[in-house]
Parts: structure tokens; C-alpha cells; sequence
């Protein structure tokens, strides 16, 4: 298909052809085009179909600012919805789908909508969809979403690859504009690291679209000059596709580079956008201004557009979206696009200008003080209707209509740490205010310098300011200098159906209807009318609609006030905040010395914390976890099991003070444990709840080792370290984590004793009487390895845990289960260890849960009245030392195969089964292969008095009710033999 | 966000973990009379301004320093980073 629409001129390469597809069509298009040109030089107006109403829509705009143009970009996994045109770098190949439309672009169902507009108008939501209730969620939001909307998502996982990184200088300058050119030139040559990030693929701004000159030379040319020496600065790094998103606090802005949307494929392992954090002590927005639109009747049709964004389209990509162009302005800068495009062939109809005293032109008509009331045109404009100054109307033919209502400086980032803008007369526009993020300071048009030299000028010296510069400043070429005066002209007289916020489909008359209404408030005319709540924030319609405020309220629109712009400045994929950090890599994994050992015995894994542990070791012929889990229980009991058990948090502590602080941070006292023992710790939290359990073994009178669950190993080492730093600053007592600097393996069962006499060294004595139960000490193991060995028991048997520096591991996991073969040794995992500790009482996470005490949990009297620990005040309060509070017992089903569920509720047998009748709820839940029965532990009412009575346990969710026994927590071994054997 | 450690220099926040009101160092006497109210409001009672406001971070990712930073709220300035340890001494806090 010919370029019908291409002029000549252009930075755009005519060498080189690429092909692309929108809707399913073929085009041609050149490199340097964006999507966006590249459709209006092929004679594509119609875009997309609007957000509420359906109507066709085109495009307004030649920036990211762009609120019509939006389309789903690329196909499958890769797809893209709600692209912006105005920003898709061309490529060969690209395709590209118009959105919110059924079953065509030409044709959309439910364009019927704006045939309802009446009822559809501001907070037709609220009025409309009041009741019924359950209508809501099934009905009426899914009807909304599906005819309200944006583009459509793959469904299916991103693809790409996405990375974060970290930059630093010492001035960012973002925007590469006239205005950051000249601050980057004045920064780079006085030798300071200089970022210079721009959103766009070409440096330049808005040089890249103006047909005048600097200098001698044009301004593309100036702007290739000023970039090729800025390139040849080490000190500088230039960063082309780069939007910068957001000021955050002290010197931190987030920025987003596109180093892969401008190409075909992605090269293998290249990320498709890297979000940058990039700290600087000072930055430099050069952000420039944005043309703002003037409302009137059927003001979006495809074909209306921004005046200067057809002077863009002209002047960059040489395209123009019709051969017949007329201009509707309220300022000088409307007739300058007329002549540009004028210049370049196009034909102007007329320059609409409301003003009566406009310049005149000797190549094409002006109409003086007149303007635009109406539009025709189905899917693209066709005719322009006049009211001349005479009080008659003319009708222009066309198939572009400029728009220009004046500039509006790009203040959105001066707002990020909620400075508010403030409203300058001379410009009729907000303009930044005082309160900018730190560090931050504004050049160019985004501070209100409207003309190119002023441009100029104001980076230089803004460059120089912030960094201190002394010196002379960096020559200027000649630019034009003209004063900016902007006269508003907000919207068309007696228009109704006239377009502010195109994105979000809000017209003049609902920003009426608001303050009728009573939502006068600029806060409630954003979110009355959703005026500048689309993916845009407004760009090119909140102005608008606060001035429209403005004049019905009867005040002046700094006294209405604006709201502010939020980061990001525009629309980042979730991907590009998550980097790498998705599936496997969403947080790190971490693997205990003997994982590969236990992978290659096929062990299934849990994640526990960040940890894999494996949960259980299936043997071959067995086909349910339940078969390898029941094994390995019978056979630690019968003889000896292995379980990895590194996973445990271990905090080393030390210092003449240590055991002074264990009394602190334990609820059970610590002072007077004897040196080779071990102590079950109780930790509490300030408010009385139990924090975590653990052991403290004495290795020697001023050192200890403190074990922590696996899942509170790092909030136990913080808390532990707070107590130190912040309660007892002078306390003698210092604390490491070696979590990771011991393997530690627990071998537990009757022959446990036996198995370790073949590992532990022959002079270390392992007798019931030279080292009983709660014993702890160095030892060394075959042969001369330094290890540690404590007699502590999870599981209720004989049993020992045993720790050797990591390396060793691995090692230490295989000779265990070559010297234990003669006892028919198996290793165990986590549900093993999980079946053994119900069996034999004892409470772990699921007990541990938050809202338990050490009453709770049976353990009352392990919490010292005779010391200060933390924790200890306030368990006693009131309402937790009650009779009735829940306590910790076994449950036992009446039948050993009724399954009993953690999470169900206990009631009485009798009675009505409701949250006021609930007598208490199960935590853990085991089939116990010992006692051939599914058992349970469960928090109950006043439990500790109430054994032997019969409860109902229910879950009326799953219509769960099983009738249940309840017994003590021990089920295994209640007077403790076996351990102390 | 970026807090100046006092021994290590501007850090970023995200090497910090944030625990709360600077408050949380005057941990009562359990011996004290009136022991049960003085936690009750050493616990859940809090100030909550808007301006400076001193409170616990906690440099994990880092020295495991407890740290005392003065921060505005209302605009996130931070005027003074201090060791929670010497705060605690200078409140009269010891073993």
C-alpha cells in the first residue's frame, strides 16, 4: 500500500522499508516512524473506539501525553494492550490490533452507548447501579468491564525478561529538550557525571519537530551536534527510551528504559526494559510543555488533533494526517503549524482563530475572531463548522483539524512529593510551584520559559546553579525569542457534547453536572467525573476541566486549585517492576549442604522460609506419601531416623553478660544452667504472646548457642539484637547468626546412641550417665572433625542433634547412613518430624501461631515471676489468665479412620453449632502410625480440665462433623522415658 | 529513601527494616507499681505526629545496627541519624 499520506523531508530513513500490520492489513512504514505516523502516512485516521461511549476515535497527540491512540501491540504471549501509538518505535514486522471495539473497528457493537449518553453520563455508576446488592459482582461489573474498556490481555505468562539496576551522578537531567541539551552541555564540559534520560527514541524534544533554526544551522542539525559531542564525554551518559517515572525521597528517581520494545525479537537473555534507581543529589526537569486542546461540539473526531502534533507529524515523520488541513487556535503558535505544513504542501483550509485581532496571512485565509461549533464526519473528520464573527456560519471541508489552546508546562514530576503547582496569569497556566523534591529544579517550558532561546538559556543556568558552577556560561546559538502570552480559551459557547478528558470519555457538560451536583471540589470532580483518572493522568484534559470549574463556580482557577500528578509519569508493565524477581526467582532459595544428597534420593521438597526441606524420602513400591511418611515414622521409633535439621536458626552468644540476657529475651530463666546443658527457651513478645521456641545450650560459662524456629530465624536474631542494642546497651553480650556455618542433622530413636558411638569419636563418652538427657558439648567426630552434639528431642525418642561446619555436611548425611544400615537407619522429613511431634505434644508453628500464650500452650509455669523478661508483664493480663482461656490438649477421633482436620472447630455435643457456642479449633492434624488412629492437637476452652470429654469437631464449610475425644497432648510416651534412656 | 548511618554513610532504606516508635527504648520497670499500665501504653500507646518523629531501623541487610532516625513525616526529611545504642545510654537505659 503507497504512503499516500507522506510528505517529503523528515528524519526518517526512505532507504529502508519495513512492513507492518494493523487490524490484519499490511502497511509500509519507514525506520524513524512511530506507529502512529506511520498510520496517518498510509491514510489510517481511525484508531480505536472510545472508553465509555464507543465512539471512533484517532489520534490527538504525538507524545506519550496521547489519550485516544492506544492499541494492543504484538500477538500471543507478547501482547500488549493499551500501547500507546504516538510512542511504538517502528519496526519490521510490527502488528498491531485496535482495542475496545466488537466485532470491527468500523463496526462496534456497542457504539449503541452513545446513542444512550444520556443515562451514561458522570456517576451513572453510582446512580445507576444501586441495588440489588448481589447484582453487583455478577451482573452489573462484568457487563461494565467487558463494554467499558481497554485492550484485551494475552492470558498468558510475559515472556520477556525484565532487570533493575543502579545508577549515580551528579546531576540528572531528564529530558533532552533544548532546555537539557544546553544543561547537559554546560554540566558535561565542567566535567561533572551527567545522566541525560530522554523518553523518546531521538534526542532532541520538541527540536525534532520545529522547521526554525539555531544558529546557522537547523535545529536537528544543532541537536546532532550538541548529542554527537555529549556522546564523546565519558562523564555524560546519554540515555535515549528512557522515562524517567517518579521523584522519590532524597535524591532517589525511578526510571525506566525500553531497551528492547524498539525491535523485532529480543535477543536471547537481552531484557525487553530495565528499571533504573538512579541517585543524584541533584536533578534537572526539562520535561517542556504540553499543547492543550480547546473543547467544542464533536471535537473527537479522527482528524482532530493537536496543532502541534500535526506539526510533529510534518515536520519529524512527514506525514500529515489529510492533504486538507484546517487550524483552530487561540494563539500564535496555531498559525505557525499552519505554516509549517503549509510549507511542506499541505493545504490549509483556513486558521480558525478566536481572536479578532490575529495575524494575518497572505498564503491562506484566517478567520479572525471566529470558531468551531460543530464537526462531521463518521469515522473521520469531513467538515468543519464555522461561526464567523458576523454571527454567520461557514462550512470547512477538511480532514484534519489543529488544535492549539496554548502550552502547559509538564509539571507532573514537581508534584511527586506533593508540591502543588501554582497558577501563572501571564501564561494562563500552573507552573511549578515551591515545594519541589529536594535537589529537584526546573528549566526550560516545564518552568514556564515558553520560547526556544529562553529554552536555552534557562538549561544553561540551571545546570550551573545546581551544581555550583563558576565560570563563564557555554555560548547560545541564535533561536526565535518570541513572547508568550497566552489569552485561555477553554471551551466553545453553548457546547454540551464536547469532549475534555477523551481518554475517559468526559465531556463539558459532566464537568457541569458535577458542580451541579455538588461535587465542586477539584477532589471531587476528578473522581465524580473520572476527568484525568485514565492511564494519561490528564495530560491534556485537566486543565480544562478546572477551568470549566472555575467559570461555573465563579471563582478564578488558582482559587478552584488543581490536583496533582502521582508517579509513574506514564504506564510501566508490572513485569518492569518485578525484574527478575518472578517464578522460582520471586525470593532467594536456599539449600541445606545435604540437598543434593537428599534430591538424589528422590526426596520430595517443602519450602520452609526461604529453605527447601525435604518432606518426605519415597522408596520404591511406595505410591502415597502417607506409605513413606508412616515408614519413616515406625522405623525412628522401632530403631534410628535422620532429619535434616540445618534449617533451624542459630544464634551464637556471648559475653560475661550472656546468660543475663537469655533470662531477658526467655520467659524460663537461663542463669543458672549448668555448662554442658541444654535448655528448652520460651520467647515471648512484649504484649505476652509466644514469639518463638527454641533451645540455649552452654558450651561454656560466657557462651551459648540459641536455637530458633526455621521461620523466625531472622525476626528472633532482630529482636534479639534490639534487646541488646536498645534495652541493655551496656550488657557484656554479643550475638552472630551461623545458621548457615553448621549442618545440623537430628538422630533420633532407640538406636540413636548407637549409631552416633560409630561416628562420634571413641574418647568422647555417650553413656546415659556421662552425657544424659539435655546434655550439650564440642566433640569431635571420624576422626578428628570438630563438631557439636546436644542431647535435645523433638520427637519424643532418645535422640540427639549433631552439627558440623557446613562443609561437612553432605559428608556427614552419608556416612550416617552407611554406618546406621546395620540398624536399618532411615532418613526423615519434614512430615515424619511433623507426626512425631504431635504424637508426642509438642507445639510447633501452628501453635505458635501469633494469638497464643505460654498458658495456651500448657506452658504457663515456664514464665519466671522472679526475673524481668519481655513478655512477662502483660501475659498476665486479665483477659489472658481467664479460666476459660484455651489451652492445649490431644484429639482423638471416636473412629481411629474419621479424619480429623486442622482448622475445624470443636463444639459440644449438644448444642447449636455457631461461632457463640465454639468451644475451641484444631492446629495440627496427623495420622499416627503408632497408636493406628488420626490424632490432632487443639486449643479448647478451659481444655486442660475437660479430658475425656466428647466434643463435635466441625467444619460447616466442608460439612465436616466428626465426633471426637478429647486426650492428653502426649500420646507417645507421656512420662518422658524414652528420652531420658 | 536513603538514611545516613552514622558509621557507614548513606545506605539505602531498602538494606533497613522500619520496627516503630523511637518510644519502643523506654521499656518500663517490671517492678514498678503501676508495671501492668506502664507496658499497657509502652506497647499499644503511640504518638503520632505530623512532623519529626524519632524511630527504629533496623540496617539488616547490613551492620545489624539499631538505628534512632529523626524524620518528618509530613515531607520525609530526615534531620539526624543516630546509633540506638547511644540513644539509649543517653536515655539512662544500662543492663
Amino acid at each position: 500500500m503507497t504512503q499516500t499520506n507522506r510528505l517529503n523531508g523528515g528524519q526518517i530513513d526512505r532507504n529502508t522499508s519495513f512492513s507492518f500490520k494493523f487490524d490484519g492489513r499490511s502497511y509500509s512504514a519507514h525506520p524513524g516512524d512511530t506507529l502512529a505516523s506511520a498510520l496517518l502516512a498510509n491514510d489510517v485516521r481511525l484508531i480505536g473506539r472510545s472508553f465509555k461511549y464507543h465512539r471512533p476515535r484517532g489520534l490527538l497527540t504525538a507524545g506519550s501525553e496521547e489519550p485516544n491512540g492506544m492499541v494492543e501491540l504484538r500477538t500471543g504471549a507478547l501482547k500488549e494492550p493499551n500501547t500507546r501509538a504516538t510512542t511504538i518505535e517502528m519496526f519490521d514486522g510490527l502488528e498491531a490490533k485496535s482495542q475496545n471495539r466488537w466485532p470491527s473497528l468500523k463496526f462496534d457493537a456497542l457504539a449503541v452507548n452513545d446513542m444512550f449518553s444520556n443515562f451514561l453520563s458522570a456517576g451513572f455508576y453510582y446512580k445507576t447501579f444501586m441495588w440489588p446488592a448481589a447484582f453487583w459482582e455478577k451482573l452489573y461489573e462484568p457487563m461494565i468491564r467487558r463494554a467499558a474498556g481497554l485492550g484485551s490481555l494475552s492470558q498468558e505468562a510475559d515472556p520477556d525478561e525484565y532487570d533493575k539496576g543502579f545508577r549515580h551522578c551528579d546531576l540528572l537531567i531528564i529530558g533532552a529538550g533544548p532546555a537539557g541539551l544546553m544543561a547537559a552541555l554546560t554540566a558535561g564540559r565542567a566535567g561533572a557525571d551527567v545522566i541525560l534520560a530522554d523518553e523518546d527514541f531521538t534526542l532532541g524534544g520538541r527540536l525534532n519537530s520545529e522547521a526554525f533554526a539555531l544558529g546557522d544551522q537547523s535545529a536537528q542539525d544543532w541537536v546532532a551536534q550538541a548529542v554527537a559531542e555529549l556522546s564523546s564525554l565519558p562523564n555524560v551518559r546519554l540515555m535515549p527510551r528512557t522515562t524517567v517515572i517518579g521523584a522519590f525521597d532524597h535524591g532517589v528517581y525511578g526510571a525506566v528504559e525500553r531497551t528492547g520494545d524498539h525491535l523485532a525479537t529480543l535477543p536471547a537473555g537481552k531484557p525487553r526494559q530495565i528499571l533504573w534507581r538512579i541517585y543524584t543529589d541533584k536533578a534537572l526537569l526539562c520535561a517542556g510543555a504540553t499543547e492543550r486542546p480547546i473543547a467544542f461540539e464533536n471535537n473527537d473526531r479522527p482528524g482532530i488533533m493537536m496543532a502541534s502534533a500535526l506539526r510533529t507529524y510534518a515536520n519529524r515523520f512527514a506525514a500529515t494526517a489529510s492533504q486538507r488541513v484546517a487550524i483552530f487556535t487561540n494563539n500564535d503558535d496555531g498559525h505557525r503549524t499552519a505554516a509549517d505544513l503549509h510549507a511542506k504542501g499541505v493545504t490549509i483550509t483556513a486558521v480558525v482563530d478566536v481572536r479578532e485581532d490575529a495575524p494575518t496571512c497572505y498564503d491562506y485565509e484566517v478567520l479572525k475572531g471566529a470558531q468551531v461549533i460543530d464537526t462531521k464526519g463518521r469515522h473521520g473528520l469531513t467538515f468543519v463548522e464555522v461561526a464567523l464573527t458576523d454571527g454567520s456560519t461557514r462550512t470547512l471541508e477538511c480532514g484534519a483539524l489543529g488544535v492549539s489552546g496554548g502550552w502547559n508546562p509538564n509539571v507532573h514530576m514537581t508534584c511527586h512529593q506533593r508540591g502543588r503547582p501554582v497558577w501563572n496569569d501571564a501564561l494562563a497556566a500552573f507552573v511549578p510551584g515551591e515545594n519541589l523534591p529536594v535537589g529537584l529544579s526546573v528549566a526550560g517550558a516545564a518552568n514556564g520559559v515558553m520560547s526556544t532561546h529562553g529554552a536555552l538559556q534557562s538549561g544553561a543556568e540551571s545546570a550551573a546553579n545546581a551544581l555550583e558552577l563558576t565560570g563563564v556560561l557555554p555560548d547560545l546559538p541564535e533561536a526565535e525569542d518570541a513572547p508568550v502570552s497566552q489569552t485561555p480559551f477553554w471551551y466553545v459557547e453553548g457546547c454540551k457534547r464536547a469532549w475534555v478528558d477523551q481518554q475517559n470519555d468526559v465531556t463539558v457538560k459532566d464537568v457541569k453536572l458535577s458542580y451541579q451536583e455538588g461535587f465542586r471540589s477539584v477532589e471531587h470532580l476528578k473522581r465524580y467525573t473520572t476527568l484525568g483518572m485514565a492511564t494519561d493522568q490528564g495530560k491534556t484534559s485537566n486543565i480544562t476541566g478546572l477551568a470549566i470549574m472555575a467559570e461555573v463556580t465563579g471563582k478564578s482557577i488558582p482559587e478552584v486549585g488543581t490536583t496533582i500528578f502521582r508517579p509513574p509519569y506514564t504506564p510501566v508493565p508490572i513485569g518492569t517492576f518485578a525484574g527478575r524477581m518472578k517464578g522460582q526467582e520471586f525470593h532467594p532459595t536456599r539449600l541445606t549442604p545435604s540437598h543434593y544428597w537428599a534430591k538424589e534420593r528422590g526426596a520430595v521438597f517443602v519450602e520452609v522460609g526461604n529453605w527447601l526441606r525435604a518432606q518426605w524420602f519415597p522408596l520404591p513400591g511406595e505410591t502415597h506419601w502417607r506409605q513413606s511418611v508412616d515408614r519413616e515414622v515406625r522405623q525412628t521409633r522401632a530403631s534410628v531416623g535422620v532429619c535434616d535439621c540445618t534449617t533451624l536458626g542459630k544464634i551464637d552468644v556471648q559475653g560475661t553478660d550472656a546468660a543475663e540476657f537469655l533470662n531477658r529475651i526467655y520467659a524460663n530463666g537461663f542463669a543458672k544452667l549448668a555448662v554442658g546443658k541444654t535448655r528448652y527457651g520460651l520467647m515471648l513478645r512484649e504484649d505476652g504472646m509466644v514469639m518463638d521456641d527454641g533451645t540455649a545450650a552452654r558450651l561454656a560459662e560466657d557462651h551459648f548457642v540459641v536455637t530458633t524456629t526455621t521461620a523466625n530465624a531472622v525476626s528472633v536474631y532482630r529482636h534479639m539484637e534490639f534487646a541488646r542494642q536498645c534495652l541493655y546497651p551496656d550488657m557484656d553480650v554479643q550475638l552472630i547468626s551461623t545458621t548457615e556455618a553448621w549442618a545440623q542433622y537430628a538422630v533420633a530413636g532407640p538406636n540413636s546412641r548407637k549409631l552416633l558411638q560409630k561416628i562420634v569419636d571413641p574418647e568422647f563418652d555417650l553413656s546415659n550417665d556421662a552425657f544424659p538427657f539435655m546434655a550439650c558439648g564440642n566433640v569431635t567426630v571420624c576422626g578428628g572433625l570438630r563438631a557439636r552434639l546436644f542431647r535435645i528431642s523433638f520427637s519424643g525418642e532418645l535422640a540427639y542433634e549433631i552439627a558440623v561446619p557446613s562443609r561437612y555436611g553432605d559428608a556427614l548425611m552419608q556416612r550416617l547412613m552407611a554406618e546406621g544400615e546395620e540398624f536399618d537407619v532411615t532418613p526423615y522429613g519434614t512430615e515424619a518430624l511433623g507426626v512425631m511431634r504431635v504424637e508426642k505434644g509438642h507445639a510447633a508453628g501452628s501453635e505458635l501461631n501469633g494469638t497464643t500464650t505460654a498458658l495456651n500452650l500448657g506452658l504457663g509455669k515456664m514464665v519466671s515471676k522472679k526475673k524481668d523478661s519481655i513478655g512477662s508483664v502483660l501475659s498476665e493480663r486479665e483477659a489472658l489468665v481467664e479460666p476459660d482461656v484455651l489451652r492445649l490438649v490431644g484429639i482423638k477421633p471416636l473412629q481411629p479412620e474419621d479424619k480429623v482436620t486442622a482448622g475445624g472447630h470443636l463444639m459440644n455435643p449438644d448444642g447449636p453449632i455457631d461461632a457463640a457456642h465454639d468451644q475451641g479449633y484444631v492446629t495440627s492434624a496427623v495420622y499416627s502410625p503408632i497408636l493406628n488412629s488420626n490424632i490432632g492437637l487443639g486449643l479448647v476452652k478451659n481444655g486442660a480440665e475437660r479430658l475425656g470429654e466428647k466434643m463435635r469437631l466441625v467444619s460447616p464449610l466442608t460439612d465436616l462433623t466428626v465426633e471426637v475425644e478429647l486426650v492428653s497432648a502426649h500420646f507417645v510416651d507421656p512420662e518422658g522415658e524414652r528420652l531420658r534412656a | 529513601m536513603i538514611i545516613n548511618h552514622p558509621l557507614l554513610g548513606p545506605r539505602d532504606a531498602s538494606e533497613f527494616t522500619y520496627l516503630g516508635d523511637a518510644s519502643l527504648i523506654d521499656r518500663p520497670d517490671w517492678q514498678a507499681e503501676n508495671a501492668a499500665e506502664a507496658f499497657y501504653e509502652y506497647g499499644y500507646v503511640r504518638d503520632n505526629p505530623a512532623g519529626e518523629h524519632q524511630e527504629l531501623w533496623y540496617h539488616e541487610a547490613g551492620d545489624r545496627s539499631w538505628l534512632v532516625v529523626t524524620r518528618n513525616t509530613l515531607t520525609h526529611e530526615i534531620s539526624k541519624v543516630e546509633l540506638a545504642r547511644d540513644v539509649a545510654r543517653a536515655r539512662g537505659r544500662s543492663k
